[in-house]
């Protein structure tokens, strides 16, 4: 969770008791659930303050997730690239291979202290869907978790992952049968099972207090990174870059950093075909204020506010929405948004395999690619930090057919 | 604008006043606008007061429709493919409403297309259109600066849903800034899904008529006649939908389309659905 304490005019002070980033977040939920949105709230409040939690958290994180993961100074691809140094935030080497973890053990520790025993989540990748199901396992409890039907197809090896894991997974054929949809029955399923059961939502997003207990969940992240770069560099670096989905591994990132105002941000979205074509999962964007799941935010959708289908070869960022607290920091220019195409995302695929030994997943993939276009215009000098949150075993298949190759 | 056209909470309150004059509970009807296409719906709304709904639910089509069930999510994609939009909606409600002077219409959706409209434009539009009262799933009392506020000062009814987890606690935030009626929930879950005991009712009721004097109506999960008069004899309207969705889900041809039979199958189920709200209290 976040260490130092914001100071005054601090970037660091939202969301509101609303839930509110700016004109952004908020509740927007049925009725049936706001009573246990409410008592999330209070039982996060209770638990933040509670020393006793924080030790158990700290334990998991450290133990079973692998905390803290190492902050690995790219000596290759900064040659490669011949301007800024870059290092990697290594959230690939977290057991089950990605940041998705950090959230998860938090929420099933918050879970259990409520007195909840049946777990629900929605999944893109897959990544979440694997973490959740796994501290299920870990703690003991019944997981169902909810993936679109396309995502099945192409994410197959989590799906039969979460199975060995023991949890069940349930293909959504509606809408456009990914990530917006999964989330869509995760919420049917909620409204339906509001006595025993604790949704834990895989991104910082949905209604409050979600965006925030998710993204503190996720700080982890940045406040190692901040400590791990003094003692590599003796001081702050000059560049933060991350993908961006729903906005977690990027928040988690950034917000330790946020008052830091000599720090640059750049938070990176699936341009998919291109954002020209229309395909494309590039909600800051391109896209406008709307309310869907919970929050308002930045969606892609029609003039009549109907929602459209986002478009990534990347599972995990195809989402036509975004964290509301990305939606704020964009107004307010704290942060830049830009966006990476698939095409540009599978170039740097490949380089970080070939020249790092590391073989990214396709959601980094985003971020380090805006990276090889940003750090040779850096000088040497230059810091950049790039948030590599996932491991690319789960894309092998995805990016085997997108190059043409048969397995 | 004829006073006999716009919208506005009166129409819902004068329609409970003949209720309970008749000494018995009404029948709301759910259709959602433009299913299965626009032609056809104007079909079935004009259709309805005539076989014996006392107050329509027109649904605004969204993609996203998080707390529908698959009849009702399936009515929206019908009515989204066959072109169906904002302003077609409320020209559904001006064309109805220039026929029917007298039966409350409230849209019910979610808040998106509303917000994407312009709140201010739309609550003009709809009002304009003989538009009654409002039910938007997303919005909670939390959230009532964004629409609620606004709907009530247009003089509209902003209902409330309130459910099986509104304890005493919770409802006396939900009876303010409402009016017309109170939508009860009457189980934890989609629409379509499954319904509620009697004696769950009855003790439903009593915790609502401790907080608030408004007419209280009942939906979820009533599919027959016989089910629709049980929760007349306790609540002030009985609310189907998903069973008239369904209806029309089962009239249309292999492609999908609407049939000579589609208009007439709804009317007859809305008139044993009727039938069976009216002799209930006999
Ligand atoms: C490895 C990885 N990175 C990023 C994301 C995108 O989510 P977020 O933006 O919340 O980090 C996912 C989502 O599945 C993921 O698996």
């Amino acid at each position: 969770m976040t260490s130092s304490s914001p100071k005054p005019n601090s970037y660091r002070t939202l969301p509101d008791t609303d839930g509110h980033f700016g004109n952004y977040g908020g509740r927007f939920v049925a009725e049936t659930l706001m009573p246990l949105i409410l008592e999330l709230e209070q039982a996060y409040k209770d638990a933040k303050n509670d020393p006793e939690f924080q030790k158990e958290l700290d334990y998991y994180l450290k133990y079973y997730v692998g905390r803290p993961s190492p902050l690995y100074f790219a000596e290759r691809m900064t040659a490669e690239l011949g301007g800024a140094k870059v290092y990697f935030k290594r959230d690939e080497l977290n057991h089950t291979g990605a940041h998705k973890i950090n959230n998860c053990i938090g929420q099933i520790l918050l879970a259990m202290r409520m007195g909840k025993t049946r777990i629900i989540a929605e999944t893109g990748a897959g990544q979440h869907g694997v973490a959740t199901a796994t501290v299920c396992a870990r703690f003991g409890l019944p997981c169902t978790v909810y993936m679109g039907a396309k995502d099945i197809e192409r994410q197959s090896p989590n799906v039969f992952r979460m199975k060995l894991l023991g949890a069940e997974v349930k293909p959504v054929e509606s809408g456009s049968r990914s990530l917006k949809d999964a989330m869509n029955e995760a919420l049917r399923d909620w409204v339906t099972n509001v006595e025993d059961t604790f949704y834990i939502i895989g991104t910082a997003a949905g209604p409050h207090p979600y965006p925030e207990l998710v993204r503190d969940f996720q700080c982890v992240i940045g406040n190692e990174a901040k400590e791990q770069i003094m003692e590599a560099e003796g001081r702050l670096p000059d560049l933060l870059v991350a993908a961006i989905g729903g906005g977690s591994n990027a928040i988690g990132l950034f917000h330790p950093f946020l008052d830091d105002k000599d720090v640059e941000i750049t938070g990176v979205e699936a341009a998919g075909h291109g954002v020209h074509t229309g395909k494309h999962a590039a909600s800051l964007t391109a896209g406008a204020p709307g309310v869907l799941h919970g929050n308002r935010t930045y969606l892609l959708m029609d003039d009549d506010g109907q929602i459209t289908e986002a478009d990534s070869i990347s599972a995990g960022l195809d989402y036509p929405g975004i964290g509301p607290e990305h939606s704020w920091l964009k107004d307010i220019g704290r942060v830049n948004y830009v966006a990476i195409t698939d095409k540009e995302a599978l170039a740097a695929f490949k380089l970080c395999s070939e020249c790092e030994g590391i073989i990214p997943a396709l959601e980094p993939s985003h971020a380090l690619a805006h990276v090889i276009k940003i750090a040779p215009t850096m000088s040497k000098d230059k810091i950049i930090i790039v948030n590599l949150c996932g491991r690319g075993d789960k894309d092998i298949f995805t990016v085997a057919e997108a190059l043409g190759v048969k397995l | 604008m004829s006073d006999a056209i716009i919208g506005g909470k009166d129409r819902i309150e004068k329609r409970f006043a003949k209720l309970k004059e008749e000494g018995r509970a009404g029948l709301v009807t759910f259709i959602t606008a433009g299913d299965p296409d626009p032609e056809a719906s104007f079909e079935i709304l004009k259709a309805l007061p005539e076989a014996g709904a006392d107050i329509i639910e027109l649904g605004m089509p969204f993609t996203d429709p998080m707390a529908d069930g698959p009849a009702i999510q399936e009515a929206s994609n019908r009515a989204l493919a066959a072109g169906m939009h904002m302003r077609k909606t409320l020209s559904l409600v001006r064309g109805f409403r220039d026929q029917d002077h007298e039966t409350p219409i409230i849209l019910m959706g979610y808040y998106n297309p509303i917000y994407i409209y312009g709140v201010a434009e739309f609550l003009e539009d709809a009002r304009n259109a003989g538009v009654d009262g409002l039910i938007v799933v997303d919005l909670p009392p939390e959230e009532d600066e964004e629409l609620c506020v606004p709907t009530v000062e247009k003089g509209l009814s902003f209902i409330r849903l309130t459910t099986p987890t509104s304890d005493d606690k919770r409802l006396p935030k939900l009876v303010q800034n409402t009016s017309g009626f109170v939508y009860y929930v009457s189980v934890a879950g989609v629409t379509g899904a499954g319904s509620a005991s009697n004696e769950q009712i009855i003790e439903a009721m009593e915790r609502l008529r401790r907080h608030t004097k408004l007419p209280i109506a009942v939906g979820f999960g009533i599919k027959t006649a016989a089910q629709a008069a049980e929760v007349a004899r306790q609540a002030d309207a009985a609310v189907v939908g998903s069973a008239i969705v369904s209806k029309i889900a089962e009239s249309l041809d292999e492609n999908g389309k609407a049939t000579d039979k589609t208009a007439s199958m709804v009317t007859g189920l809305v008139r044993e659905l009727a039938n069976g709200v009216r002799d209930a209290r006999k």
